[in-house]
C-alpha cells in the first residue's frame, strides 16, 4: 500500500464527502473525520475547500476546529499510527523510556511525528483507559500492554520487517 | 398588560422592555460595568467575565449574556465582583505584550484603562520570554495584527462573521496555545480580507491597529520642494471631533479645513467635490444601463471593500458593477491632471493626501488598475484617527480653531456629495440628479428619506421616474450584500441599483473612524450630521454644482465621454485566481 503523496487533492472526493454529509456546518467533525480517513491528516487546501463550500464556514473557521481537537493531525501521518500511553499509570510504569526507545528507533528529532519514510508517526496520548496493562502503546488499533524499551523495539522490527525496510 | 417590567440594580428599581442581557439595562440606567468582549452590535460571547455581577439566589452571572428578569437583585461591585475582575485583568496581563508606552493603542487601549482604574499596580507574573512572542504581521496595506496584544474576547472574528460573513479571522488551536489568526497562520495581506477594518474598530486592545501612514505624509508635508494637497470624505468631517470631546455627528469642515492649513497641507480641497463628479458619471451610467437593460442591476463602486469582495468571491458578476472609480479616486487624477500645470510644479513634486474614514482606501490607492505611469494618483490615505492624532502631535487646539473655508475650485460640493458618507447616501444622490436627467424636470422634494437610516442594513425603495418604475435596494455589511448577490443568481432579485456599503450603516461607521464600538447610537448622530449638512447647503443635487459644470466644460467634456472614462473609470479584474480559495 503507497502512502497518499501529500499536498494533492481531490477536490470531487471531497464534493463527495462534503454531500454526504448534506454540505451542513454542523457536520463539520464528522466530514473532517473522513477526510482525515482518506489523506491520514487533514490537507491545508483540503480544509480550505471545505470552508469555501460549506455556507457559514470559512477556511480559518475549520482550521480553528481542526486544530482545536487532538483527533486531527495536520500532517501526513505513518501508515503505522503508534500511540504511546503517558496516563499518571502508564507513566510510573515506565513510559518514557519506551517513547524514548521509539523515537530512537525511528530517528525522530524533536517535534518530529512522522519518521522519514513515512511508515510510522508517534503520539503520546493521556490515558487510554488500560491502566492495568501499563505502560500501554496502541499501533493502529492493536493494544500492546506492558511495553519495555526492548519489547516495542521488537514490535517495530517486526513491522519493519513486513514493510521490508529497517 | 405593560411590557415595561422592573429589577433592581444595587437597590434601585430600573425600568426595562426589551433588553437583550442584563449589561444593556445597566448601561441604560446610567450605569455600567467592564467589558472586554461585549459590543452591542455584535452576538454576545461571555468570553472575558468582567462585566459579572451579582444576582442574588443566582451567584455571579456575565451580565452580558443573562437576559434580564423581573425582579432581579443584582448587584454590580461587591468584593466578590471586585476580585474577579482583578484576577481576570491579572491574568489577561500575565502574558500580553508589556511595552505599553509604544503601543499603537496607548491612550485608547480598553485592558490598559480598567488594569489603571482597577489599580494593578503589579503584575505577579514574569514577563514572556522573547522567543515566546509571536511575529507581528503587518502584511495587509491596511491593519496591523499583533499576536502578543490579543486578549482572546473574539470581537474580532465575530464582527468578520456578522458584518461581513467573511470568517477571514478565526480562533485556533485550544487552551493556552490559542490565537486569533487569518487560515493557518496566513498572512492577513494574503487571505481574501477585503480589508474594511472593523476587526480593528471593535479591537479592546492593540492587537488589531490601522497601519499608519503618518510619518510618511510628514515627511511629505516638510520637504520643501513638495506640493501636498488634501481630500477628505464625507464622513470624516461628522466624526473626527469625538476625537476632541465634541459630540458625534457635530460638522467640523470648517475646522478641518484650518487644522489641515495648520498642519501644513498647501491646498484643502473636498471628497465631496468627486462625489458630486461621481454622481455626474454613475448616474449617465445606470441611465445608460436601465435604457438598454444590460448589465443590471448596476452596483454602486465606491466602497473598495465590496469591490474586493466581488473580485475574490464573485468575479463572474463583475460587470454589474458600476465603472466609475471612487470619489477619492476620481479626485485624485483630476488633480493630478490639472494642478501641476496651475501651481507650475512637476508632476512627481505633487503629493495627493486623502483623508478617509476607511481602512479599506489604503488598499484602494495601491490598487492596479488605478496606478498611472508607474505612480499611484493617491499617494497616501490617512484614516479620520490618523488625522485626529496629527492635529493632536501638531500641538493643535481643535476645539478653539477657527474654521476656515477651503480652496478652489475642487472644494465646492452640493448636499449630494455629502450625504455618501452614510448608507443610502450614495443611491439618494444618484437618484436625485438621476430623475433630472432623464425627465428634463426639476426635482422638487430632494428629499427621500426611505432611503436613509443607519440600522436597516437591507432596504428596497421603489422610485416612479416619470412613469418608469426603478428599484433601488441599499445594503450595508458584505453578509447582506451576498444575500441581494444570491437573489439575482437564482433570478428573484426586483431591484435595478444595489448600494453598498460594507460597513454597517455606511462609511460614517467605517473601520477608519474614531471608536464608537461601545454604542450603538454613535451611527445614526453621525449620519445625521451629514444630513444636516446637506439640508442647509443651497445646492443639494450634483448636477448643478458650478465647478462640476466647469470641470466638464473645461476638462471632462461630458458624462461619460471619452475623456471621463479614461480618468474616472476603471476596469476590474477577476481575482478569484490566486486568492486563497483558487483550489481546482
Amino acid at each position: 500500500m503507497s502512502v497518499e503523496t501529500p499536498h494533492k487533492i481531490d477536490t470531487s472526493k471531497l464534493d463527495e464527502i462534503i454531500k454526504s454529509y448534506d454540505s451542513k456546518k454542523s457536520n463539520l467533525i464528522a466530514i473532517l473525520q473522513k477526510v482525515q480517513e482518506v489523506y491520514r491528516y487533514l490537507p491545508e487546501e483540503a480544509m480550505i475547500y471545505i470552508g469555501t463550500k460549506i455556507e457559514g464556514l470559512s477556511p480559518a473557521t475549520v482550521f480553528g476546529v481542526a486544530t482545536f481537537y487532538a483527533q486531527f493531525s495536520l500532517e501526513p501521518k505513518g501508515k503505522y499510527e503508534i500511540k504511546v500511553c503517558d496516563g499518571t499509570a502508564c507513566h510510573v510504569r515506565g513510559s518514557m523510556p519506551v517513547l524514548n526507545a521509539i523515537r530512537n528507533k525511528l530517528n525522530l528529532k524533536e517535534g518530529q511525528v512522522t519518521s522519514d519514510n513515512g511508515l510510522f508517526s508517534l503520539e503520546i496520548v493521556s490515558c487510554l483507559g488500560a491502566c492495568g496493562l501499563a505502560p500501554v502503546c496502541v499501533v493502529n488499533d492493536k493494544v500492546y500492554p506492558q511495553m519495555t524499551s526492548d519489547a516495542i523495539s521488537m514490535v517495530l522490527d517486526t513491522l519493519m520487517k513486513e514493510e521490508g525496510s529497517n | 398588560m405593560t411590557d415595561k417590567k422592573t429589577l433592581f440594580i444595587d437597590g434601585k428599581e430600573v425600568e426595562f422592555t426589551d433588553e437583550p442581557n442584563l449589561l444593556e439595562v445597566i448601561r441604560k440606567a446610567g450605569m455600567n460595568v467592564p467589558t472586554f468582549c461585549y459590543r452591542p452590535d455584535l452576538t454576545s460571547f461571555g468570553a472575558c467575565r468582567m462585566c459579572v455581577v451579582e444576582v442574588e439566589g443566582r451567584g455571579i452571572q456575565s451580565s452580558c449574556t443573562m437576559p434580564p428578569e423581573a425582579g432581579l437583585k443584582i448587584h454590580l461591585n461587591t468584593d466578590r465582583t471586585r476580585r474577579i475582575r482583578k484576577t481576570v485583568l491579572e491574568l489577561l496581563l500575565a502574558n500580553h505584550d508589556r511595552s505599553c508606552l509604544t503601543c499603537d493603542k496607548s491612550g485608547s487601549c480598553e485592558l490598559q484603562q480598567y488594569a489603571e482604574e482597577y489599580g494593578i499596580k503589579q503584575i505577579r507574573y514574569p514577563d514572556k520570554a522573547d522567543d515566546e512572542y509571536l511575529p507581528v504581521d503587518d502584511s495587509s496595506p491596511s491593519l496591523v495584527r499583533d499576536p502578543n496584544k490579543c486578549i482572546l474576547c473574539g470581537a474580532c472574528v465575530r464582527a468578520c462573521t456578522e458584518f461581513q460573513g467573511h470568517s477571514v479571522l478565526g480562533f485556533a488551536n485550544r487552551g493556552s496555545k490559542t490565537v486569533v489568526q487569518p487560515m493557518n497562520g496566513r498572512p492577513l495581506g494574503q487571505v481574501d480580507c477585503v480589508n474594511c477594518g472593523q476587526c480593528a474598530a471593535v479591537c479592546p486592545t492593540g492587537a488589531l491597529t490601522i497601519k499608519s501612514d503618518i510619518e510618511n505624509v510628514w515627511k511629505e508635508i516638510t520637504n520643501p520642494n513638495k506640493k501636498v494637497v488634501v481630500q477628505m470624505a464625507p464622513a470624516t468631517r461628522v466624526a473626527i471631533g469625538e476625537m476632541f470631546g465634541l459630540e458625534p455627528g457635530e460638522n467640523s469642515i470648517g475646522k478641518m479645513n484650518a487644522a489641515l492649513r495648520r498642519i501644513g497641507f498647501d491646498l484643502i480641497f473636498d471628497t465631496n467635490f468627486s462625489a458630486d463628479l461621481t454622481i455626474m458619471e454613475e448616474a449617465s451610467e445606470f441611465l445608460g444601463r436601465l435604457q438598454s437593460g444590460q448589465n443590471l442591476p448596476l452596483f454602486t463602486s465606491c466602497c473598495p471593500a465590496w469591490i474586493k469582495y466581488i473580485e475574490t468571491a464573485h468575479p463572474e458578476m463583475l460587470n454589474h458593477l458600476s465603472t466609475c472609480k471612487s470619489p477619492m479616486s476620481m479626485m485624485s487624477p483630476v488633480l493630478v491632471d490639472l494642478l501641476p500645470k496651475r501651481l507650475e510644479i512637476e508632476r512627481e513634486n505633487l503629493v495627493v493626501v486623502a483623508i478617509m474614514p476607511c481602512t479599506a482606501k489604503k488598499y484602494e490607492c495601491k490598487r492596479d488598475d488605478l496606478m498611472r505611469n508607474g505612480r499611484a494618483d493617491t499617494d497616501y490615505v490617512l484614516t479620520t484617527q490618523e488625522l485626529g492624532r496629527m492635529i493632536k502631535e501638531a500641538g493643535i487646539d481643535f476645539n478653539s480653531i477657527e474654521p476656515e473655508p477651503n480652496d478652489s475650485p475642487f472644494g465646492e460640493y452640493t448636499g449630494a456629495g455629502t450625504i455618501f458618507g452614510a448608507s443610502g447616501g450614495v443611491a439618494e444622490a444618484a437618484v436625485r440628479t438621476a430623475y433630472e436627467f432623464a425627465t428634463g424636470e426639476t426635482l422638487e422634494n430632494v428629499d427621500i428619506k426611505e432611503l436613509r437610516g443607519t440600522t436597516n442594513r437591507c432596504r428596497d425603495v421603489e422610485l416612479d421616474i416619470k412613469g418608469t418604475k426603478v428599484v433601488v435596494r441599499v445594503v450595508s455589511t458584505l453578509k447582506e450584500a451576498e444575500k441581494s448577490l444570491q437573489e439575482i443568481k437564482n433570478g428573484t432579485a426586483k431591484f435595478h441599483m444595489l448600494e453598498v456599503m460594507a460597513c454597517p450603516g455606511g462609511c460614517i461607521n467605517g473601520g477608519g473612524q474614531p471608536r464608537s464600538c461601545d454604542n450603538s447610537k454613535i451611527k445614526a448622530e453621525r449620519a445625521q450630521g451629514l444630513y444636516k449638512e446637506d439640508s442647509e447647503l443651497k445646492l443639494r443635487k450634483s448636477h448643478v454644482n458650478p465647478s462640476i459644470k466647469k470641470l466638464y466644460d473645461e476638462y471632462l467634456e461630458k458624462p461619460n465621454s471619452h475623456k471621463a472614462h479614461e480618468i474616472l473609470h476603471t476596469i476590474y479584474k477577476d481575482k478569484l485566481t490566486g486568492s486563497y480559495k483558487d483550489i481546482k
